[in-house]
């Protein structure tokens, strides 16, 4: 045992444990399954507690608190009811591999089984959307527990832990025991160093490709500060050519030279085309998602593929890999830089025809748009929002549809844990509590929600709990009427009959930021854009900003369903006819 | 439980598959505590795979471990997929496909064996028949009276599938099954 060990309440356990492990912060709401929890919360000093509005705002709050500062999130929810709101966030950040600790109330265990008040099966419930979790039953198991779901959680392939307190073991008194160097556990053993004899092979073929590209993730940005400042070096020395999924944007600079812009459904044209015809694909940190391959049978055809993760099971899951390299990102690129610092020098001259060739796609400009004097474009919104607060500290999250994409597009990141977006599950609802949680982390930087009309109002409760704890979180909604999204596939796909996805009534955002005591601001003309920013980037507390965009605009380029990356569909070329026709009959059982 | 046997429904999986589906049986060695059988059984029914049978007792009591033996039928990339997700979950120790090792051990296949209590009534010739059979296949008789025989029969799947559809006309009317217990040949562990 590594320190004393103490007699406390299972509640002062609960405590004791969050401040041995480190948090600060933590969201979270009462109820009668926690009480005695919230009791010790009010008795001590160390950690903040955040009220939020609805425990699904907790989640994100969590989730953007730990994307933004690399640290856990913590949650505290009661039983029933408080665990069932917070399974979407759960499910979001197992899917983003985000750290949460969430402890959740528990009916007393003489009452477990007995369909008591507030009662559900919160273990069987997270069960799927967990990396682990825990029912707790004795109290003296608390302490040990709640260190072990803080380990699970941050190492590995990080994701979210549930341990469920009955109110009965929160009352009872037992033996604290504190954080152990030594791990007991013997079954979950993640690998942190790959295999070098892989890593020489990857080398080896990186060394001779003629059309390299690197493929980056999230995996990346979870690894750490370190290894996005290794992959920097890795493109660096090897002059390869860089493009990243959703998750991984601000590892590698959007202004450095060898950016590509990010790939997939919505990705640049020239990424999309290289990652086609490459001979050599190196993935870091990413797992093939079907929003990134489009075709699985017309993927990336004739190249090798270098797969680097740390999950075993995402290696060779949906695409065949030549090297699979088991292991922390991190890690695997220290390897890598060394070994190609000591063997290789990269004859720049083997990619002059590649990076010909790449110029070329370039030149076709992909993410163009018509502007229009009268009308705000949502590409020019989100560029000049860009513009204006580039220069500052600033973080952006965002919520889910065709703004996401647009922020994704236009907005460049230069370093990493500035971007925090549901990627996996694509949860609408996210942005807002998000933004809320890294404020929450960084209270002096600017933070922004770039946010759709519809997306917005799902969590919009939570602008009570920025304007109680004065987190002058700016929510910027591109505000079309419609759900973007959602249109835009109806167009695509059902012979454009918009079925449900235009909103009849919309809150006046600028009276409703006024009811919470925020600050409301509207702007329809590009010409006041400008200004309009500049005003809600000086307002002191949150603002809720009401852009009004051009409403029928579409997100380009794109992937169409069932179609492989060679096949886009650009915007210059985005007729209505070719929308409407741009799916066959097969990819049309395609989400 | 034969999603991957269908295209997926999800996003992009047009590939065609060409490989054919194995039948592969898998050990699995898990701490022995609440919600890990649900764990093992909640990856197979979530992610589509599919349970032949399936057996889970505790082996090691001291170190609470539990051996469970899941016989499943994939394509080689999911049953990759199968293994590697099992070794995901956190009181998983360690996940043997005996199928694979019992290969590289030289062996045919791994030995597998069933155990399996049969009820069956009946009087006169049905009766005799049932037991002369029951002797033919080295099954036990562990309770009768003058109307019924339970046998316990112990084998291969084949053998008690053969012996069940035997006792089908000679008066069979309760069955039960503890699916496959399995282990390699030769002197090394799992």
């Amino acid at each position: 045992m590594a320190g004393k060990q103490m007699e406390m309440t299972g509640a002062e356990m609960v405590l004791q444990a969050l401040k041995d492990n480190g948090v600060e912060h933590i969201f979270g709401y009462p109820g009668g399954a926690v009480l005695p929890i919230y009791d010790e919360l009010h008795q001590q000093e160390d950690v903040e507690h955040i009220l939020v509005r609805h425990e699904q705002g907790a989640g994100h709050m969590a989730e953007g608190y730990a994307r933004s500062t690399g640290k856990p999130g913590v949650v505290l929810v009661t039983s029933g009811p408080g665990a069932t709101n917070v399974v979407t966030a759960l499910q979001d950040a197992l899917m983003d591999s985000i750290p949460i600790v969430c402890l959740s109330g528990q009916v007393p265990t003489s009452l477990i089984g007995s369909d008591a008040f507030q009662e559900c099966d919160t273990v069987g419930i997270t069960r799927p959307c967990t990396k682990h979790n825990w029912l707790v039953k004795d109290v003296n198991q608390l302490s040990r527990i709640i260190h072990e779901a803080f380990r699970i959680a941050t190492t590995g392939r990080p994701g979210p832990v549930v341990v469920d307190i009955p109110k009965d073991v929160q009352f009872a008194t037992g033996i604290y025991t504190p954080p152990s160097p030594v791990i007991e556990q013997k079954s979950y053993q993640p690998k942190v160093s790959g295999d070098l004899d892989k890593i020489r092979a990857a080398i080896e073929l990186m060394a001779t490709a003629k059309r390299p590209i690197i493929y980056s993730g999230g995996g990346v940005i979870n690894s750490g500060r370190e290894a996005s400042q290794l992959l920097r070096e890795l493109v660096e020395l090897t002059g390869f050519p860089i493009t990243s999924t959703l998750m991984g944007l601000g590892a590698y600079p959007a202004s450095g030279k060898n950016w590509m812009g990010m790939l997939g459904m919505h990705g640049t044209y020239e990424a999309n085309m290289a990652m086609h015809d490459c001979d050599v694909m190196v993935c870091i940190g990413a797992r093939f998602d079907d929003r990134i391959t489009g075709r699985l049978d017309a993927f990336s055809p004739n190249s090798k593929k270098i797969h680097i993760d740390i999950d075993p099971s995402s290696i060779n899951k949906i695409v065949r890999t030549d090297i699979g390299i088991l292991g922390d990102v991190g890690h695997v690129l220290e390897d890598m830089v060394r070994l190609w610092r000591a063997s290789k020098k990269t004859d720049r001259s083997q990619l002059a025809d590649w990076w010909t060739r790449i110029a070329n796609w370039k030149t076709r400009n992909s993410l163009a748009y018509s502007s229009n004097p009268d009308v705000i474009m949502p590409q020019y919104a989100i560029q000049r929002l860009y513009e204006l607060t580039k220069d500052r500290d600033t973080f952006i999250t965002t919520e889910v549809g065709q703004h996401q994409m647009w922020a994704a597009q236009f907005y460049g990141f230069e370093e990493p844990n500035r971007w925090m977006t549901s990627g996996g599950l694509g949860t609408m609802g996210y942005g807002f509590p998000a933004a809320i949680g890294v404020q929450v982390a960084h209270r002096d930087s600017l933070v922004i929600d770039i946010a759709g009309d519809a997306s917005i109002q799902m969590c919009i409760q939570e602008m009570s709990c920025a304007v109680q704890y004065e987190l002058p979180v700016k929510i910027f909604i591109l505000n079309n009427q419609y759900m973007g999204m959602v249109r835009q596939w109806q167009q695509l796909l059902h012979g454009n009959r918009l079925s449900h996805s235009y909103t009849e009534s919309m809150p006046d955002f600028v009276k409703l930021a006024e009811a919470y005591g925020a600050t409301g601001i509207r702007c329809d003309k590009p010409a006041d854009l400008d200004d309009a920013i500049m005003k809600m980037i000086d307002t002191k507390g949150p603002v809720i900003f009401d852009c009004r965009v051009a409403a029928l605009a579409n997100c380009f380029p794109m992937i169409p369903s069932g179609k492989a990356h060679n096949d886009m569909l650009l915007p210059d070329e985005a007729s209505d006819e070719a929308v409407a026709n741009a799916i066959d009959a097969k990819g049309r059982a395609l989400v | 439980m034969n999603a991957q046997h269908q295209p997926t429904g999800s996003a992009y999986f047009m590939t065609a598959e060409t490989a054919r589906p194995e039948t592969h049986t898998l050990s699995v060695l898990v701490d022995n505590e609440p919600g890990v059988l649900a764990r093992v059984i909640g990856l197979f029914s979530g992610r589509g795979y599919n349970i032949e049978s399936l057996t889970v007792s505790e082996t090691e009591h001291e170190a609470h471990l539990s051996r469970i033996t899941i016989v499943t039928t994939a394509r080689p990339n999911v049953l990759e997929q199968i293994k590697s997700q099992l070794e995901r979950i956190v009181p998983v120790h360690r996940v043997v496909d005996l199928t694979v090792r019992s290969a590289e051990l030289g062996h045919d296949k791994p030995l597998e064996r069933e155990l399996a209590l049969v009820k069956v009534t009946g009087t006169g010739d049905n009766r005799v028949e049932a037991l002369r059979l029951a002797d033919a296949f080295r099954a036990q008789v562990i309770d009768a009276n003058t109307e019924h025989f339970i046998f316990e029969i112990t084998g291969r799947v084949s053998k008690i599938e053969q012996f069940i559809s035997i006792m089908r006309p000679l008066g069979l009317v309760e069955i039960c099954r503890t699916g496959i217990a399995a282990m390699n040949r030769g002197p090394q562990g799992m």
